[in-house]
């Protein structure tokens, strides 16, 4: 009889503040202006073409160098209300670090994100304000779901002048910048000084808990309101697709990360002494490291292709490697192993792309013991959110949108998650808000 | 937001910078993109009498110092090359699209009378807001008897000087070359002539750098070089030494300032208009990263005007100058010594090594347990600053002051000078 080791309190309550303080800490003001020196102020940079939301980074960068750290938040901020969050979450590897002239010229690019961060610390310690309410227009918008697309949204209304509702489906805004991102990437509640920061604009309310299809219903909104944004992300996740029942001991990666985040006392949360973490997105790397940190003997996640074909960027799989989890490529699930109803360890097949690139099985077998097995392979929209309203019309298990945001359903716009806009990314969804409520005040003007 | 309209001799521009006289303002095409980026006026590349000069090819030579690209700066162009009735046209249009920029002429012509009243008709039926007298290029022009020529002669910036204010009313700059011993006398001149402000400096006199391959100056042209006009972040202190002194001075301390030398962000801008300047022009920042620069010129020099309280350019314009006095008077009671944070210390050991071979031998090493700091002896310290500025960690030395603060003597009545007057 094999025996389950999971419990609470794997370290003391120093190691756990320490393993989840800040990954990035800050630069200094000495660094800051040494590395912003490095940035050439490119002409028509590609940094910017790399960024969803087209900072213009070389310019935030030199008023950095000159000392107008006023001028370098506003030009980052305008363009990005969100620019503070997505200064640490950002995979900027793929984006503007990625995209800088200076990874071509000597592999060390300008360190964009943490230069940004630099500037929006400044401008949240300075108390600033740089936005302010348009003429009141009369209109009212609902948007649904307070996470980086609606909040995004909402800013940009009020900033046009129209009236905005928030319904937020669960007890605090922010979507997965609150209840996803790891909790070492954004410390000191962040995300809530950045919500309180974005409503202080004026002319947003928010009602929180009310979700929608439950609570709200679309086509009452549709009918009170002048406009709808829908930015519900994707509350359903993938299952794994294997027989029978799932055993005690299997979990939702997303469920488990909100749940850490929430938690008032991280030495009550318990762990698994041997955990296996199934998917190559970030939402596998973020539930590997958090175990670990949590205390967690061995960690391995697994995907069914290589490192490349990973949606995780190459710095999150090294992130997740330096911090002591194993990755393991090439083994897709095939069978949960469980005693007295509770998971004991994981079967895989090893797989192999056939000559024509598909994947498929090469008929040997792996096993792995594990506590814990947590589930991390996309999320899905959920079905529910349109119960007792017409539906938008839905496309590979995402709303259909047209290039202004717009909806199959006439005063509808959506964005986010929820939409195939780009990558699943804060900054995507803060872009696709901005340019929805533009959208929205062209046709309400 | 801060008003930063400015007023140049007569001259208005919705802000204190301008494009100078040279490559990127001299034509149309450029001029406009300067404009559309903020840029607050232009003076147009120096005009001359036709034909056109000719240029080499191999123009530039540069000073990269540890990494940071064009530190220094120089050039051997001459005026413009293009013909003068091409440049006529371009201005005119420029003036009649941008009514509310300030677009200044520059203007050099050889030492007659005649030939200065020739161009100044030709630029008048333009609408340019004033001329520009390029008495300062040291380089090529010189030799052939204008350009710094006429600047480092005091007589001759006078003698041109009234002859174009007696050919015209337009509000008239005179710019002045570095290259002398004593900038006061042009600056006086240039006032006697009746000159109604003065634009400095022109680009110092220099050889960049040798080819040891080449065995010959930088910029090479077919094996040869000739010297060049410096210029770039290298000549700002020089720049600001002379402004400060024709502000200072009791002749000229009201004579309208165009501030140039190395100026390359608002900071830079600030500095020249504290101590006097009325505006500022700025060409080799232009030339390393294009117009648009001027974005944060504009909107950093008005968060700082916003953060101090100074709603107007005229509100801090010059308030430094009081505070720039002879060494004689500097209060030898004053007394700071070194503060090194040890939190900071990296153990580099480089503020030792400077105060040790270099100066007074103030900062000892205490090695213990395999392990080195650094120790600031106060009765050798003389509080010169220098291991502050060797020091690669910022704030990590800082100097404090230890005096009273109450007391006060100056060389002129110290006990060691032979020359001491009395106290009273």
């Amino acid at each position: 009889m094999t025996t389950i080791d999971v419990q609470a309190g794997r370290l003391s309550q120093e190691q756990l503040s320490e393993n989840f303080s800040d990954s990035h800490p800050p630069l200094n003001s000495g660094n800051a202006i040494v590395e912003a020196n490095r940035c050439y102020f490119c002409y028509d940079a590609p940094c910017i073409d790399a960024c969803p939301t087209a900072i213009d980074i070389p310019n935030f960068i030199r008023k950095i160098s000159t000392g107008n750290l006023k001028g370098s938040a506003k030009d980052i901020l305008s363009q990005n209300i969100m620019g503070g969050m997505c200064a640490r979450v950002c995979p900027t590897e793929i984006l503007c670090q990625g995209a800088c002239v200076r990874e071509a010229q000597e592999h060390q690019p300008v360190r964009i994100g943490e230069l940004q961060r630099y500037a929006t610390d400044w401008f949240f310690e300075s108390g600033e304000t740089f936005f302010e309410r348009g003429e009141p227009t009369g209109k009212r918008i609902a948007v649904v779901g307070g996470g980086p697309a609606g909040l995004s949204c909402a800013h940009q209304l009020a900033v046009s002048g129209h009236e905005v509702v928030v319904f937020e489906a669960r007890e605090k805004l922010s979507g997965l910048n609150e209840y996803g991102i790891a909790a070492y990437k954004t410390v000191n509640d962040f995300a809530q000084r950045e919500v309180d920061f974005i409503l202080q604009i004026g002319g947003i309310e928010t009602r929180t808990n009310q979700k929608l299809g439950q609570e709200v219903i679309l086509d009452d909104l549709r009918k009170e309101y002048d406009a709808v944004f829908l930015s519900v992300g994707l509350g359903d996740v993938n299952s794994l697709g294997l027989e029978g029942e799932e055993p005690k001991g299997v979990y939702d990666a997303v469920e488990t990360i909100s749940e850490l985040r929430q938690s008032e006392s991280l030495k009550e949360l318990s762990v698994g002494r041997r955990i296996v973490v199934i998917g190559g997105g970030n939402t596998a790397i973020d539930i590997a490291v958090q175990s670990k940190k949590l205390g967690a003997e061995d960690v391995t996640l697994t995907y069914r292709r290589g490192p490349e074909q990973m949606s995780a960027t190459w710095k999150e799989q090294e992130f997740a490697q330096t911090n002591g989890v194993r990755v393991k490529h090439w083994v897709a699930p095939k069978c949960l192993r469980s005693e007295n109803g509770h998971v004991t360890g994981i079967e895989f097949e090893c797989t192999e792309l056939n000559p024509e690139g598909k994947l498929r099985g090469t008929g040997e077998l792996r096993y792995m013991e594990a506590d814990v097995v947590f589930k991390a392979i996309g999320q899905l929209l959920e079905d529910s959110v349109f119960s007792g309203s017409e539906m938008p019309a839905i496309e590979g298990g995402k709303i259909t949108v047209n290039l202004e945001f717009e909806t199959s359903l006439p005063g509808v716009w959506a964005g986010g998650d929820c939409v195939d806009s780009g990558e699943d990314l804060t900054v995507q969804s803060v872009e696709d808000g901005k340019q929805a409520a533009l959208s929205i005040h062209r046709r309400l003007k | 937001m801060a008003d930063l309209s400015c007023n140049v001799a007569g001259i208005t521009a919705p802000n204190p910078f301008w494009v100078a006289s040279a490559p990127p303002a001299d034509k149309l095409y450029n001029v406009e993109r300067a404009f559309r980026a903020g840029w607050g006026g232009v003076v147009w590349k120096t005009l001359g009498i036709d034909p056109p000069i000719v240029n080499v090819s191999s123009r530039y030579g540069a000073v990269h110092y540890n990494g940071q690209r064009m530190m220094g700066f120089n050039n051997v162009e001459l005026i413009t090359d293009r013909p003068l009735e091409d440049n006529l046209k371009d201005i005119k249009q420029v003036k009649k699209d941008w009514p509310d920029r300030a677009v200044v002429v520059s203007l050099m012509v050889p030492c007659t009378e005649k030939d200065w009243q020739f161009i100044i008709n030709k630029i008048e039926d333009t609408g340019c807001d004033g001329v520009e007298l390029n008495f300062g290029c040291p380089h090529g022009m010189s030799e052939r008897g204008m350009g710094s020529a006429v600047g480092q002669v005091p007589e001759y910036i006078e003698m041109v000087t009234r002859w174009v204010k007696e050919c015209t009313d337009l509000p008239c700059l005179v710019k002045l070359t570095p290259n002398v011993a004593d900038i006061c006398h042009a600056a006086n001149a240039a006032k006697a002539g009746g000159g109604d402000g003065v634009a400095l400096i022109n680009t110092v006199n220099s050889i960049v750098s040798v080819d040891l391959d080449l065995m010959a100056p930088e910029p090479t042209i077919d094996g040869k070089g000739s010297h060049g006009g410096y210029c770039g972040p290298a000549v700002k202190p020089i720049a600001l030494h002379m402004v400060t002194e024709i502000a200072k001075a009791p002749e000229t301390k009201n004579l309208p300032i165009s501030a140039i030398g190395g100026i390359s962000n608002w900071r830079d801008a600030a500095e020249f208009i504290a101590m006097g300047a009325a505006g500022v022009q700025v060409c080799t920042a232009v030339m390393h990263y294009g117009f648009k620069i001027v974005d944060d010129m504009i909107d950093g020099l008005n968060n700082w005007m916003d953060e101090k309280g100074y709603a107007t350019l005229e509100d801090f314009r010059g308030i430094a100058v009081p505070n720039v006095t002879e060494w004689q008077f500097l209060n030898l009671k004053y007394d700071i010594k070194a503060r090194i944070d040890e939190s900071t210390c990296i153990h580099c050991g480089l503020c030792h090594i400077s105060c040790e071979d270099a100066a007074h031998q103030a900062i000892r090493i205490i090695k213990a347990n395999g392990d080195r700091r650094f120790e600031v002896i106060d009765e050798e310290c003389v509080g010169c600053n220098l291991c502050m500025f060797a020091c690669p960690v910022p704030d990590c030395i800082t100097m404090e002051r230890v005096d009273s603060g109450t007391e006060y003597q100056n060389w002129t009545t110290h006990p060691n000078n032979p020359m001491r007057v009395e106290e009273n």
